[in-house]
């Protein structure tokens, strides 16, 4: 009898427990990120641009890649290409995860960025990179999609000009869902860790 | 004979009052030189590491260098999740103090190279100091992808 009402008090916790774990098959806790973590707080990958062999492509071309879109431009001889040789870099720790990433670099400058100078550019980075212009409306409104921000500096004597802006990688998962974002200030590891969780999941997380 | 002494003793006496004032340069070394080299005509970033082994502070206050028709110091930034370049005047190298030049911070800009410049080639910076003292070093070119020297 003794042990009957020590018990008691503990039963509900069975059904309790079988219906966490079945609570558990059907929802998916969220993917632990260490970079922060955008998930709903940004709108889904959506843009018509070109690419850097001078076709039109959009967002769903990329769907069931992770993508990780940065803005630059070619002519920034140091940021720029800082932040790509690090995705290189994070690309090749990947190893054959890195098939399932694309880097999509979008031109702020889009008056000297040409298709072929972005091809020249960002393939001499990463093979997983590609470039990508357009009108200065369509990248505007990209831009501000994601609260992102460019300006146009003044142009020096020679006819130079450097363009500021947004410092911040975008990582989507496969179904084009903005997932986390790195800043310079982010270590490269959360960046690889993160990407590890999207890329090793399937197209439904 | 004569003709020929008055210059010597000319370019002498220069070489000597050059030496009398301008002596930065002559306490820094440079190190890890390195450039990294971007496809086509597009301006690229040099790195270096500079070491003041004098007791008074050096300043940088630029660069030049035969393969390319301008070079300028440069300063990257972040601020506010914004990217921005600027360009510097003066870069303070400490007295037994050292200042790197880095990606994503100190930098010079090289622009229009008189040629094409491959990976592995060595290119020739003349460093130059406020008292108008100069440091000549040899700088790597390094691949686009390159995080460092790699040395």
């Amino acid at each position: 009898m003794k042990l009957r009402y020590w018990l008691r008090p503990t039963l509900w916790l069975i059904p309790m427990t079988v219906g966490l774990l079945l609570g558990a098959c059907h929802r998916a806790e969220p993917l632990p990120f260490r970079l922060t973590n955008v998930t709903g707080h940004m709108p889904k990958l959506e843009f018509t641009l070109t690419n850097d062999e001078g076709k039109t492509v959009s967002a769903s071309d990329y769907r069931g890649k992770v993508v990780l879109l940065y803005f630059g431009y070619t002519h920034c001889p140091d940021v720029c290409p800082l932040t790509l040789a690090h995705l290189h870099v994070v690309m090749q720790r990947l190893g054959k995860l890195a098939e399932g990433a694309r880097i999509l670099f979008v031109t702020v400058d889009p008056g000297r960025d040409t298709p072929s100078v972005l091809h020249g550019y960002v393939k001499a980075f990463d093979s997983h990179a590609i470039g990508l212009t357009g009108s200065p409306r369509d990248i505007e409104a990209l831009v501000k999609r994601y609260r992102a921000s460019f300006t146009r500096e003044p142009s020096s004597s020679d006819g130079n000009y450097e363009v500021s802006h947004s410092s911040a990688i975008y990582v989507f998962d496969r179904l084009g869902n903005p997932r986390v974002l790195s800043t310079p200030a982010d270590s490269q590891d959360d960046l690889v860790h993160d990407l590890h969780l999207l890329l090793s999941h399937g197209a439904s997380r | 004979m004569k003709f020929r002494t008055v210059p010597c003793l000319l370019l002498a006496g220069v070489l000597l009052a050059g030496g009398a004032h301008a002596d930065e340069a002559a306490h820094i070394t440079a190190s890890h030189g390195w450039i990294r080299i971007l496809p086509g005509n597009l301006p690229a970033g040099a790195y270096v590491t500079l070491t003041n082994h004098g007791d008074k502070p050096a300043v940088l206050q630029g660069a030049s260098s035969p393969a390319y028709g301008e070079v300028m110091l440069h300063k990257s930034s972040t601020e506010g999740g914004v990217s921005r370049m600027s360009m510097v005047k003066a870069l303070n190298v400490p007295a037994h103090g050292t200042v790197r030049l880095a990606p994503g911070g100190y930098h010079l800009m090289l622009m229009k190279a008189g040629h094409p410049i491959e990976p592995g080639n060595f290119v020739r910076m003349t460093l130059r100091f406020r008292d108008g003292s100069h440091l000549v070093s040899n700088f790597i070119a390094r691949p686009a992808n390159a995080v460092d020297a790699g040395d």
